[in-house]
């Protein structure tokens, strides 16, 4: 118990001071390192307490693949550079403070209703989806999400789906001055348009017009 | 202090979501910044469905974590690269320059 409990706060103060980090860091490829030790750390927050699925996929989902996406945009757009200081900019002055005051006040609402928060007395006996202790974390997520979730299951993977033809609809660029391969036009081509059959006069030759 | 309960992991949570909210107020210069306070909120969101899950012996939590992870992931995805498409038009992604709509 004391082990577990050294290792929550060791994690959560890891954590904790990444985030904090990665939104006050002057370098923003410093801020995408940070992001990943933030997610390395809740992730093996998520094995200690016993959902080691979810957090093996938040390390591939998000270290292995979003926090690489930032570090490529920013070393592609070449902003690391470009200063990420939050007092020193013009006109700046006057929505810190409220910036501030507001989220101070989330805070708070989020402290007071984790401080006086209960179950509802209903709410454990009316649990469908029991963890079992025989099943592991991995199969008992594999028994219900191809059965119970499978409509979610495939709206998530049609979601990925128009991400990922947003993704390249918006990147996709149009060069004009480049030569490239029209399918219709090759397929549309007939032998009246390609060939031409000249009768050729003796000592005459062929006009060829281009 | 030395059980870890749900409060433990529901505070957590709680800090690391403002945090998240702090940095897109303050943040004044670069937008994929902002973007990575988005990921931060979204992981704060995660943790709470998560250590619900496991305290309250439900898994259902755990599938909706790992559908919010999906989209979020798509959101990272489609925000990245509006933020590349907006770079090579107008050459700059910093928030105080980004004011074309003039809002």
């Amino acid at each position: 118990m004391i082990a577990h409990s050294i290792f929550f706060y060791f994690f959560s103060l890891i954590a904790i001071v990444s985030a904090i980090m990665v939104t006050a860091s002057k370098n923003t490829v410093h801020s995408v390192f940070f992001l990943i030790l933030d997610f390395i750390s809740i992730s093996c927050l998520f094995i200690m307490i016993g959902a080691e699925f979810l957090g093996m996929i938040m390390l591939i989902v998000y270290v292995g693949a979003v926090a690489v996406l930032f570090l490529f945009v920013v070393m592609m757009l070449n902003v690391a550079q470009q200063k990420n200081e939050w007092f020193s900019a013009r006109e700046s002055s006057s929505h810190i403070p409220i910036g501030l005051l507001v989220s101070l006040v989330i805070f708070v609402e989020l402290i007071i209703v984790v401080g006086g928060w209960k179950y509802k007395p209903e709410l454990l006996n009316s649990i469908s989806l029991n963890i079992s202790s025989e099943l592991t974390n991995t199969q008992s997520l594999g028994n219900v999400i191809y059965t119970d979730f499978i409509h979610l299951f495939q709206l998530s993977g049609m979601i990925l789906l128009v991400a990922m033809i947003g993704a390249i609809v918006l990147t996709f660029r149009h060069r004009s001055g480049l030569k490239r391969q029209s399918y219709f036009k090759q397929i549309s081509r007939e032998k009246s348009d390609g060939v031409e059959i000249v009768k050729v006069k003796k000592n005459e030759g062929v006009k060829i017009d281009v | 202090m030395f059980s870890i309960g749900l409060g433990h992991y529901l505070t957590l949570a709680a800090i690391i979501f403002t945090i998240g909210v702090v940095g897109i107020f303050l943040n004044r210069k670069n937008i994929i910044v902002i973007l990575m306070s988005i990921e931060l909120i979204l992981l704060a969101v995660n943790i709470n469905l998560v250590s619900f899950s496991i305290f309250i012996n439900d898994i259902s939590g755990q599938i909706f974590s790992l559908f919010i992870l999906t989209v979020a992931a798509a959101e990272a995805a489609i925000g990245l690269a509006i933020i590349v498409v907006y770079y090579r038009n107008s050459g700059t992604i910093r928030v105080e320059e980004i004011d074309k709509l003039k809002g």
